[in-house]
């Protein structure tokens, strides 16, 4: 069964067709990556299979459920996850809170305003070890705002990783990292259990294509290429579409 | 804090004025007000400009059931219940929109409570207001003693402060300031951001309502007045003043704001303007408020004095 299956969708913005026609088929476990120039629909495309967005037409399945039409929030609880091309995190909170947000998030315990949230031991046992999965642990107590911003990274990772997504989408992880942060990501990117399938948008193509199994090429809203790595580079309409030659 | 609680709870020994105590007593019950908006304008960061309303609500719905006949028990009870109500309908007509839209919807609920209870005077007598025949007698205490109703309004501020704690610290609280910080974010992590702003509307509602309760029983008397925008924008400059989101900025606003109104006013004629110079000093000096400003303030005083080098001279160093 397909983890995410996507058929016909259409999504207009005050008459300008962002995304025409789009269908994607991405196997469970798949590492997929979406690539195309800018103003392809690629975050559009993200923002409409996480919920942000209601789609104008066409329907999306997760592992075989139709989701098209169900509120962002339903989607998570549902095993979607994703991060964003821009930082979208809590500045004032710890590193572990931001976690433990993630965590509260799927937890009936998030209604709960009787009980202290700092003495729920196995949540924040459990922030603690998402934490670790990134590397973070020993800054758990350190307030976002005094992080670096290649942490803040590793902590959008950790806070979708917490929600032990099925569908994990990545928006830009990479984006605006020095080379040795950008090799930390990789290594994070490679330990997550193939349980986990991943769909990546990455303009970075040396890692992008180092990470990517199969590759899907958008522009002006469409699917234009899709296939096995080397085949899609290889293909000719990459090339003038994405490659610039 | 023990000194502070101390001193707040032996106020009536060592002020021995009525006029004061009676002032203290107004803050606590403002104090009590701004808390409840401060959920709302701290927490959530939905900033409420109709929030009044909702306090003349239970002023208004306690004062009528008195006079009906109740009991002030039953009737306080009922009057908190239709401030619900109340704070409910608010919530559902003001969450359909944030950011400025939020701030109008309020605004405009507030003026409607308002003309309500100025112009339906079947029911509201109007400008004339309700009149409450008695305060309650609570395990036959009487309220009508000045240092009685003060420590009745303490022990009700002290709840609501141990509430508002408790409330700040849980995983709804957190879950509440997500929704402020990161709307998207929280939704994307599987919250229902409309639940959680709703349920805080109706829990800063209902506290309002409590605060509304003290102020028909201080002054035993309500009339429109009580509902209008100069109480709501009131209310609003004690929790910017104090500090947002803290818990006891609002303590600080309400004494500032209840201070200059009824005691500084007595002495300056034209005392809103001096009010207006000391706002317009906190939005300068002390831009997050009283309280976070004094905290950061304190601690760069503590820094400078601990990384002062000793005056005394060193042993071996000509001087």
């Amino acid at each position: 069964m397909s983890a995410l299956e996507i058929r016909g969708l259409q999504k207009s913005f005050s008459g300008l067709r962002v995304i025409s026609d789009l269908s994607l088929n991405v196997a469970s476990g798949e590492r997929r990556l979406v690539i195309g120039p800018n103003g392809a629909g690629k975050t559009t495309l993200f923002n409409l299979i996480a919920g942000e967005f209601p789609v104008d037409g066409g329907s999306i399945r997760l592992h075989g459920t139709d989701i098209t039409h169900l509120p962002a929030r339903r989607r998570a609880h549902l095993g979607l996850a994703r991060t964003y091309q821009i930082i979208t995190l809590f500045p004032e909170a710890s590193l572990r809170d931001n976690v433990a947000l993630a965590l509260l998030g799927l937890s009936s315990l998030r209604w709960n305003p009787l009980v202290r949230l700092e003495a729920q031991e196995q949540l924040m046992a459990r922030a603690q070890a998402v934490l670790a999965q990134v590397a973070l642990e020993s800054s758990a107590a350190k307030p976002l705002r005094e992080t670096p911003y290649g942490e803040q990274r590793r902590v959008e990772i950790a806070m979708a990783l917490a929600q032990e997504p099925q569908v994990l989408l990545l928006d830009e992880p990479f984006a605006g990292l020095s080379n040795a942060e950008r090799a930390d990501i990789q290594q994070l990117l490679a330990a997550i259990p193939r349980a986990v399938t991943i769909v990546m948008i990455e303009h970075d193509m040396d890692i992008a294509l180092e990470f990517a199994e199969q590759i899907t090429v958008m522009h002006f809203g469409s699917v234009v290429v899709e296939g096995e790595r080397a085949d899609v580079v290889a293909d000719v309409r990459t090339r003038e579409i994405y490659l610039g030659s | 804090m023990l000194i502070g609680l101390t001193a707040l709870a032996t106020l009536p020994l060592w002020l021995d004025s009525n006029y004061y105590i009676n002032i203290a007593s107004q803050i606590l019950i403002w104090a009590i007000f701004a808390l409840a908006l401060n959920v709302l304008v701290g927490w959530a960061g939905l900033v409420s400009l109709g929030h009044a309303g909702l306090f003349g609500v239970a002023s208004y719905a306690a004062a009528w059931l008195v006079v009906a006949g109740w009991g002030h028990l039953p009737a306080a009870f009922c009057a908190l219940a239709i401030t619900l109500g109340a704070a409910a309908v608010f919530g559902l007509l003001a969450l359909r929109t944030a950011g400025i839209g939020f701030i109008m919807i309020t605004l405009a609920i507030g003026q409607i409570l308002w003309g309500i209870a100025y112009r339906w005077i079947d029911l509201t007598n109007g400008d004339n207001g309700i009149i409450l025949p008695a305060r309650p007698l609570p395990f036959g205490i009487d309220l009508g003693v000045p240092g009685v109703f003060y420590l009745f309004t303490l022990v009700a501020f002290l709840l609501t402060l141990a509430a508002m704690r408790g409330f700040d610290r849980s995983p709804f609280g957190a879950s509440l300031r997500g929704t402020r910080d990161q709307p998207r974010r929280m939704t994307a992590l599987g919250y229902h951001v409309w639940l959680i702003r709703f349920l805080a509307i109706l829990y800063s509602g209902l506290v309002s309502g409590i605060a509304g309760l003290l102020f028909v029983y201080y002054h035993q008397f309500v009339s429109p007045h009580v509902l209008g925008l100069a109480s709501s924008a009131e209310v609003l400059l004690m929790v910017i003043a104090g500090g947002t989101g803290t818990l006891l900025g609002p303590l600080v606003g309400a004494a500032l704001v209840v201070i200059m109104k009824t005691v500084a006013s007595a002495y300056i004629e034209r005392w809103n303007l001096v009010l207006g110079v000391i706002f317009v000093a906190i939005v300068i000096f002390m831009p997050d408020g009283l309280v976070p400003g004094s905290v950061r303030l304190w601690q760069r005083f503590r820094l400078v004095f601990r990384s002062k080098p000793s005056s005394a001279p060193r042993p071996g160093v000509d001087t």
